[in-house]
């Protein structure tokens, strides 16, 4: 009977704290559906209106193709270039493993602000301000710490013995890595890869220093959108990036927990 | 195409003048091997001792510091493992944890191009060979520790390779699987002809599989032979210990006609032949050689003779096993045929066994059995 009391108050902070974390999903999605032509909360009506303006709008449909675009390129390229550098992380071990992943990681830790201005003061300078090449450059070397950290976590409980093993099969070093050690640390690269997407995509700060009305990418337009008027429009965009990476994420845990089943 | 179906011919390894160094320390010193074609031999010894680093060198997993080894007259230093075409088998098992147990065995072959057809008969009779046909969809963490370490028998002899190399494999199993394994790897010998060079430190077991053992200590190896040779005439009183059971008598000696006369507790001991140069020596004995007797009088005529007190008597059935421990602390074992009367712990025994069975060996050291 004692044990009743501390239970029901852990459970009302969890319910608490989990709301607190969701709160401004739950805001921003019944908005999207609201009738009025301004962004107030709580809505009335209900109308399709926002998500038939976000598809129709050239300015708005022209900002998702552009952060798909940069966004895809950078998981790609934060993808291999992490990759590769993880693997060699590890293979050298000891000290200078330990600088070099610091290195690496720095841009978690600097603040995005210090780096954007440090980017658009070079970017002026070769003009690659507003052009996708500089979107790519600047959001890869924000999305490649990420790769870095989740390949290297599954390098880390890779077992490297089984590269000799390949050898003495009569494997090549190339071959025994596309055979066995890169089947084995898939799910690291694809958690990588898809940590890359998001950062690309949803990235405000260095893309709102180096955007151009050339490329805005969707997360600069939503910014300029809400500073400029209150066009409801940001909200169907939030609920619909919302609801993406909601599938995106949920499918790779998905896969992630088959794979781990299958072994 | 090759034909996967005949028997391999076992290549002959000449490991000539090897070291293999990490910094200063050598864990292989000037190392000099022969082992004959299609010969299963064991590389014994201690942790340590430089079993695997040989085993790594034959294999091309690491580079040596020092010397040569050739696999039928051909030098392979500068052959990278992978071209080597030898067949290792891990303690750890190695099997790749994303590949059917088919997958796997089919590895080395899809690694050498064999077309599909081939590939797959080579696949089918090589699990029947380790008898795990019923095995070939399953995944590597479906199977028992003994069926993994069958699944990587199969993957490494499945290329028909000249020279199996096997670290331990059997270190992880249990007792009766390491027994009942150990058979299927000498049967799987007999049937591939290939040469076998196998790893292990526990003796018992080189001497169930060996052809030749050859025994490691410290970098270096202190003698290859027959277990029988290795026995009966061990070269160093490390490998006497370190091969079967043995009592070891340490005392100062003197030469009398061809014969080392050891002085212990006051009795002389005889060895039937003079110690080989300088230094201190040792009597080693091996337990059947002993007899134990009640009353000294029953001990043969001309044995040497040291009394003491029985510290252990067991009956074993086919025979006794005592302990008897001589003043001074010394424990000699004894195995005898059945005696008409079991003695007892705590009686005066007399020990006797003949001087040509007083193993002469120089003193350098070596620590009683591990
Ligand atoms: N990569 C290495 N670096 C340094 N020392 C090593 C390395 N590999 C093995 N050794 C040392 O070499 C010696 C022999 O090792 P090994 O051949 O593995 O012995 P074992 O007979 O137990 O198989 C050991 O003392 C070991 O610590
Ligand atoms: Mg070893």
């Amino acid at each position: 009977m004692r044990r009743i009391l501390p239970r029901i108050l852990l459970g009302t902070i969890c319910v608490l704290i989990a709301l607190w974390l969701v709160a401004p999903t739950l805001v921003v999605v019944p908005m999207s559906f609201a009738e009025q032509k301004s962004l107030v909360f709580p809505p009335s009506g209900f109308s399709l209106q926002w998500y038939e303006n976000f598809f129709t709008n050239k300015q708005w449909y022209g900002s998702l193709i552009v952060s798909l675009k940069v966004a895809l390129i950078v998981a790609l390229l934060a993808t291999v270039l992490g990759t590769l550098a993880a693997i060699g992380i590890e293979r050298a071990k000891g000290r200078s493993a330990g600088i070099l992943r610091a290195i690496l990681i720095t841009p978690i830790i600097i603040p995005g602000v210090v780096m954007a201005i440090g980017i658009y003061a070079v970017y002026l300078d070769t003009r690659l301000v507003g052009t996708l090449t500089g979107y790519v450059l600047a959001h890869t070397m924000l999305a490649l710490p990420f790769v870095v950290i989740a390949v290297g976590a599954s390098l880390s409980v890779f077992d490297a013995r089984l590269e000799t093993a390949a050898a003495s099969l009569g494997a090549s070093r190339l071959s025994a890595f596309f055979t066995v050690t890169l089947p084995l640390i898939l799910p690291g690269i694809l958690s990588g890869m898809l940590f890359a997407f998001v950062t690309s995509f949803d990235e405000v700060i260095v893309s709102l220093f180096i955007t151009s009305p050339q490329a805005t990418t969707l997360p600069v337009r939503i910014f300029a959108s809400i500073t400029r008027d209150s066009d409801p429009t940001v909200a169907a965009v939030g609920s619909l990036t919302f609801l993406a990476t909601t599938i995106i994420i949920g499918a790779g845990l998905l896969v992630g927990t088959r794979r781990g089943r299958s072994k | 195409m090759k034909d996967f179906a005949t028997k391999a011919k076992g290549a002959a390894i000449d490991i000539k003048g090897v070291s293999k160094h990490y910094g200063r320390f050598k864990a292989l010193d000037d190392v000099d091997l022969q082992i004959q074609p299609g010969e299963f031999m064991s590389f014994l010894g201690p942790s340590g001792s430089g079993k695997t680093t040989t085993l790594n060198l034959i294999a091309g997993f690491t580079d040596l510091t020092r010397g040569e080894i050739r696999l039928d007259e051909r030098s392979i230093g500068n052959t990278p493992a992978h071209k080597r075409n030898i067949g290792v088998v891990f303690q750890h098992y190695a099997l790749f944890p994303h590949m059917t147990v088919a997958k796997n065995v089919a590895y080395p072959l899809q690694q050498r191009r064999v077309p599909k057809p081939a590939r797959e008969a080579a696949v089918r009779e090589t699990l029947a060979k380790v008898q795990l046909q019923d095995f070939a969809h399953r995944y590597p963490s479906e199977l028992s520790g003994g069926q993994q370490q069958r699944v990587a028998l199969a993957r490494a002899m499945v290329f028909d390779p000249s020279v199996l190399l096997m670290d331990e494999p059997l270190g992880a199993l249990d007792k009766k699987l390491r027994e009942f394994l150990q058979l299927e790897i000498k049967r799987i010998h007999r049937e591939l002809g290939s040469t076998f060079v196998y790893v292990t430190h526990d003796q018992e077991e080189a001497l169930v599989l060996s052809d030749r053992i050859a025994v490691f200590n410290k970098g270096k190896i202190e003698q290859v032979g027959t277990g029988m040779e290795l026995y009966t005439k061990p070269r160093t009183l490390f490998v006497g210990q370190f091969i079967g059971e043995s009592s070891v008598l340490r005392g100062a000696h003197v030469e009398d006609g061809g014969a080392a006369v050891f002085t212990i507790n006051g009795t002389p001991v005889r060895a039937a032949r003079p110690a080989a140069g300088e230094g201190a020596h040792v009597i080693l004995l091996r337990p059947e050689t002993v007899s134990v007797h009640g009353a000294a009088s029953d001990a043969p005529e001309g044995a040497n003779r040291l009394t003491g007190t029985v510290t252990e008597a067991l009956y074993l059935g086919s025979g006794v096993k005592y302990e008897v421990t001589i003043p001074g602390g010394t424990v000699i074992s004894a195995r005898m045929a059945n005696a008409e009367r079991l003695l007892t712990i705590g009686e005066e025994a007399t020990v006797a066994w003949q001087p040509q069975d007083s193993i002469l060996l120089a003193d350098d050291g070596s620590a009683a059995q591990m």
